[in-house]
């Protein structure tokens, strides 16, 4: 399927020039495109930040809510109709900081949505300041003697969380990118995708040239069923390891876990009140 | 004994008291069900402390020949469990309440009829079987059916075997022929008459008429976090999930709850959460979203004193002012303030055909005195309601704001038709994408603000109970429907009638007739400010003559309420 088909018209699309948002919504068309997605079968929720804006740059389902809360409602659209192809994207502000309890909980929970997050480790739009995964020392205008949080290490956590697909992305490799994308997608169950990109505008530090040089591949001889291995290789203290770290492709999703879901899929919409099944349980309060 | 009470064809006031893992609840949830399936009407209340042992809590059952829902002061027979129920319940009790009790077991001096509960059940099988003999000694003092007795008996612990029904039955006809006995020698005499149609009768919560409600309306999806009172409506689509297909989902905080429904409503799905104040503190941001995106949703708020904590297992109306203010900016929402079980349940429907219809957040406003009081009611209408499907089958070219006339826009939701459905949290264009733009702004506004004409032409509208040629006007809403009817009636007087709203925004178009004819108004609210007197002159442009208010975490009281009423009446 051409990706065109992903293509929104006459938008005016708001971030800066060269930001890594430009490379990653193409490749993320590309993605949907390629796993045969129709638009319409497809919703992506955001919440707010620069990445969060992906949604009014691409032809499909759109909810752009709330600071941080773009997974809760992700999750409630996905158990409303399972057929949809349901996506969660954000920043790492947005998705670890204002979200960071929706995060833990949606992995325990593990909804059948693919959370992508667009991680510059820094805020963008409200201009420059510390994300929680900022590195120390980081001088910004708020912390003005340089980060003294500890990053977060959103796969370290993912995966002895339990998640059930947790992978890492680099924007400047698109291919690799759009190949982790769409095993995400393909993943049944909770998948997240830490996508490094560069701030052109306020990340001085974690530019196209420091990715480069600070992240590797897993090559063939990483397996990502063997949970302690992915631990490893999230925990690497040298490198950030791009590719799939740990996929377990057999856990629960939380829509296999509704009950009503158990002989059909139709989603809730469709369903109609059983009133008579109704007043039979009301007359049973006598 | 002082205790000999004798009330004729009314109602009796039964309150057993004690701590907490003493079984009050299982006596009051088999008397009630026992006396009404033997031709009582019932109600019972509970008042409790935030813990799970000790302490001293108290249930309240009234049983009479009518229906008299209603919370009141005077207790008629008292059951104290232990001495902390003497000491919890001391302002209460007066020289003309008989207390039955075990003399044994009691540490405190009391002018008690002395049972030995626990020698009876000893005899039966076990002291474990005092509470059920209890139970038998009430319904013998009250002339229950004692086949019907032994019968619900058999079905209650039915799953528990026979040796422990056999016991719990022996231990019922024994207590049952100790109170038949004090009728026989005169030392209690009631007479209460029975109404064979009772027996018939549903025994509902108002927590489980609003649960009702939100499956008779159609909800497919809860997700909430627990907080008394609000828990209960989660308990119970819970329960029943499997039977009437709902997703309900344990959020891991009140912010994940809102957003989750918010999300399950924008695809398809007709969606409620339920909380208390604190809870919906956190939820107001979604409500807000719901507001902008147009999305529909209900909210049940089941409310208790604050503020922050406050008192947990008590009652108070002060969340009317949050309801009404929640969320940032402006939208319209509607509250329901239901005053009686059958209204909790047919406006908890309404609830969700009316935020389909308007697209609007929808409040269902409760609280604890309401959730956990129950009575007997012949039906609850539930074969003959509708559930309006407001859905559209969207185009190529669907736009979800599409202005139109009454500012509703078709709603479509994604996967039903070949249009995309985009919302968004900013400012929006028909389209639903961010726009900055002044004149799409000003016509959105419009468009949201525009659907309250709509909204206040449908609205439920109070009922009015007493004389119509009335000189003494007074105003409830919410839980305090039946005591303050009661305390009017008590009063008999052919100038004071009392209005409720069960609709308490926007107020319903009829408001100004009932108020303006009155001289005196007397708004009855269990709050500190007077919430809805303000909400009254804010949106009725009405200033009521006098408040009654009570701000101590107790429901009111219909006998203490009719003095206060009668007071000021008389002032004037």
């Amino acid at each position: 399927m051409d990706h065109k088909i992903f293509d929104m018209e006459d938008i005016e699309i708001t971030w800066c020039p060269g930001c890594g948002n430009y490379p990653l919504l193409d490749t993320l068309k590309g993605a949907l495109a390629g796993l045969e997605l129709e638009p319409r079968d497809v919703v992506i929720v955001s919440g707010i930040g620069q990445a969060a804006k992906t949604p009014h740059y691409l032809r499909c389902n759109m909810f752009n809510g709330l600071h941080g809360r773009a997974i809760p409602l992700a999750t409630g659209v996905k158990a409303a109709n399972p057929g949809l192809t349901v996506l969660a994207v954000g920043g790492d502000g947005d998705m670890y900081g204002e979200g960071g309890n929706h995060f833990i909980h949606a992995i325990r929970r593990n909804p059948d949505i693919t959370n992508l997050v667009h991680d510059n480790m820094v805020y963008g739009l409200t201009k420059g300041q510390a994300s929680p995964t900022s590195p120390m020392g980081m001088v910004t205008p708020v912390q003005v003697h340089g980060v003294a949080h500890e990053p977060i290490n959103p796969l370290a956590l993912a995966i002895t969380l339990g998640a059930s697909f947790a992978a890492r992305a680099f924007t400047g490799d698109g291919e690799g990118t759009t190949r982790t994308i769409q095993e995400a997608i393909r993943h049944r169950g909770y998948a997240l995708v830490d996508i490094l990109q560069p701030c052109v505008t306020y990340n001085r530090i974690n530019t196209y040239s420091w990715f480069e040089d600070n992240t590797y591949h897993l090559d063939g001889s990483h397996d990502p069923t063997d949970r302690m291995e992915a631990l490893r290789a999230a925990m690497n203290p040298k490198k950030l390891a791009l590719g799939i770290l740990y996929q377990d492709a057999g856990r629960r999703t939380m829509e296999d876990g509704l009950a009503l879901y158990a002989e059909s899929r139709e989603p809730l919409h469709r369903r109609a009140v059983d009133r008579e099944e109704l007043v039979k349980h009301i007359g049973e309060r006598k | 004994m002082s205790g000999r009470i004798s009330r004729g064809g009314k109602d009796v006031t039964i309150v057993v008291g004690g701590q907490a893992g003493q079984g009050i609840q299982t006596i009051e949830f088999i008397l009630t069900r026992v006396l009404k399936r033997s031709g009582y009407h019932v109600f019972a209340t509970k008042e409790y402390m935030s813990r799970i042992r000790g302490g001293s809590n108290s249930t309240l059952i009234r049983v009479g020949a009518k229906r008299a829902p209603a919370n009141v002061d005077r207790i008629d027979m008292l059951i104290p469990l232990d001495s902390g129920a003497l000491a919890h319940l001391a302002g209460r009790i007066s020289n003309k309440t008989l207390i039955i009790g075990e003399k044994k077991t009691l540490t405190t001096e009391c002018d008690c009829v002395d049972i030995p509960f626990t020698a009876i059940a000893e005899e039966a099988g076990g002291k474990i079987y005092a509470n059920t003999v209890a139970i038998g000694v009430l319904c013998g003092i009250l002339e229950a059916d004692l086949p019907v007795l032994e019968g619900y008996l058999k079905e209650h612990f039915g799953r528990k075997g026979e040796e422990v029904v056999a016991r719990n039955v022996k231990a019922a006809e024994a207590g049952y022929k100790t109170g038949g006995d004090m009728r026989s020698s005169g030392r209690v005499a009631f007479s209460i008459d029975k109404d064979p149609q009772v027996t018939e009768d549903l025994l509902i919560s108002g927590a489980e008429a609003v649960s009702l409600g939100a499956i008779s309306g159609g909800c497919r999806f809860i997700s909430s976090y627990p907080m008394s009172p609000g828990t209960a409506i989660l308990t119970y689509l819970s329960t029943h999930d499997e039977k009437f297909g709902i997703v309900a989902e344990q959020a891991e905080d009140e912010i994940a709850a809102v957003n989750m429904a918010i999300g399950a409503s924008y695809a398809g799905a007709r969606a409620m959460v339920t909380t208390s104040g604190g809870g919906f503190a956190l939820m107001e941001e979604g409500v807000s979203l719901a507001g902008i995106t147009e999305t529909p949703l209900v909210i049940h708020l089941g409310q208790r004193p604050g503020p922050a904590t406050g008192m947990a297992t008590r009652t108070e109306q002060a969340d009317l002012d949050l309801a009404l203010y929640a969320g940032h900016g402006e939208f319209p929402r509607v509250i329901y303030a239901p005053g009686r079980t059958e209204d909790a349940f047919t406006l908890t429907h309404r609830a969700f055909n009316v935020a389909d219809r308007y697209q609007v957040p929808v409040f269902v406003l409760t609280d604890q005195y309401f959730l956990d009081s129950y009575y007997s009611i012949p039906s609850l209408e539930a074969d003959s309601l509708i559930n309006e499907d407001y859905l559209t089958e969207t185009g190529g070219d669907y736009r979800r704001y599409r202005l139109t006339e009454d500012g509703i826009s078709p709603r479509g939701i994604p996967g039903f038709g070949s249009g995309l459905v985009a919302v968004d949290s900013h400012e929006h264009t028909e389209n639903g994408h961010i726009t900055e733009e002044i004149d799409v702004r000003n016509l959105m506004m419009e468009k949201r603000m525009g659907k309250m004409e709509s909204i206040i032409a449908d609205s439920v509208p109070p009922v009015l109970m007493g004389p119509e040629d009335y000189r003494v006007l007074v105003i409830g809403w919410g839980s305090n429907f039946h005591i303050i009817s009661e305390a009017v009636q008590l009063l008999r007087k052919d100038d004071i009638a009392c209005l409720h709203f069960s609709q308490v925004f926007p107020l319903p178009p009829e408001t100004s007739g009932f108020l303006d004819q009155a001289d005196v108004t007397v708004v009855v609210e269990n709050n500190f400010g007077g919430q809805f007197a303000r909400l009254l002159r804010a949106y009725g442009g009405f200033e009521v003559s006098h408040h009654i208010l009570q701000y101590d975490g107790r429901p009111f009281c219909s006998e203490l309420l009719a003095r206060k009423i009668l007071k000021i009446a008389r002032r004037q």
